[in-house]
């Protein structure tokens, strides 16, 4: 006899291992984008093609600099778990776990250049 | 040797054999428009970083993202950012189970498309 409920027999024995953690995690990601994405259209959009100074006063105003990290940091969690749903439909094999690794690796990297950039202009 | 041809068979949905339909290619445009918004986050990106740099390095980044290339980019972008945004909010509906219906979906489609158009057209306007 063996002291194990079905339930914990099953779990992870789905085809995706993880039961709903990644849609979870990509709902409450879409959820910040779509108050973040108008936000970030509407005060960084003005600033391409603006002066130095006036881009370096912008971003020391602490809502426009917040607004920006937010969206990057925010829009690249959602990048890394929306390209793998991509890499895992037409990658397989180890090429499918190196294409994966590059990805997100890549994707930590954007993320730190862009709020490493945005605390320098902003402080 | 029954199972010979095993992992070398064709994968369901079998795209090719399908007529193109509104739902179908809304939903391979909310694929293509989210991955592809790399493209413009790069350039942003690199032009934060530029900003936080030097007066020299912003002027560079700067000229590349007002040139016609970057407007070309950062127009296609703004459409991608919008379409990708109300598919999200498609996808929500969808998911409590409201709406499913091929009747209300190709309708949600059809909004999404259509506002998505316009939403982009505005922004390209007001910036």
């Amino acid at each position: 006899m063996r002291f194990i409920t079905d339930r914990k027999r099953a779990i992870g024995m789905g085809s995706a291992k993880s039961g709903t953690d990644h849609f979870w995690r990509v709902k409450i990601q879409s959820f910040a984008l779509l108050l973040l994405i108008p936000l970030f259209i509407f005060t960084v959009g003005p600033q391409l093609g603006n002066s130095h100074a006036e881009v370096i006063a912008y971003f020391q105003k602490p809502f426009p600099a917040l607004v920006a990290a937010l969206t990057i940091a925010v829009g690249m969690f959602h990048f890394r778990d929306g390209a793998q749903v991509l890499i895992e439909d037409y990658v397989h094999g180890l090429a499918q776990k190196i294409t994966l690794m590059i990805m997100i690796v890549f994707s930590y990297a954007v993320a730190a250049i862009g709020l490493f950039a945005i605390a320098r202009l902003a402080l | 040797m029954a199972d010979v041809n095993r992992g070398d068979r064709p994968l369901s949905p079998h795209l090719s054999i399908y007529r193109p339909q509104l739902t179908s290619i809304t939903s391979i445009l909310t694929r293509i428009t989210g991955n592809a918004l790399i493209v413009s986050v790069l350039l942003i990106v690199w032009w934060l970083f530029a900003a936080s740099t030097s007066e020299a390095y912003f002027d560079i980044a700067n000229a590349v993202i007002t040139s016609w290339m970057g407007d070309v980019v950062l127009s296609l972008s703004v459409f991608a950012l919008w379409y990708h945004l109300l598919a999200g909010v498609r996808h929500m509906i969808w998911d409590q189970a409201l709406m499913l219906e091929l009747k209300s979906a190709e309708a949600l489609g059809w909004i999404v498309v259509i506002l998505s158009i316009a939403l982009s057209a505005l922004t390209i306007l007001v910036l």
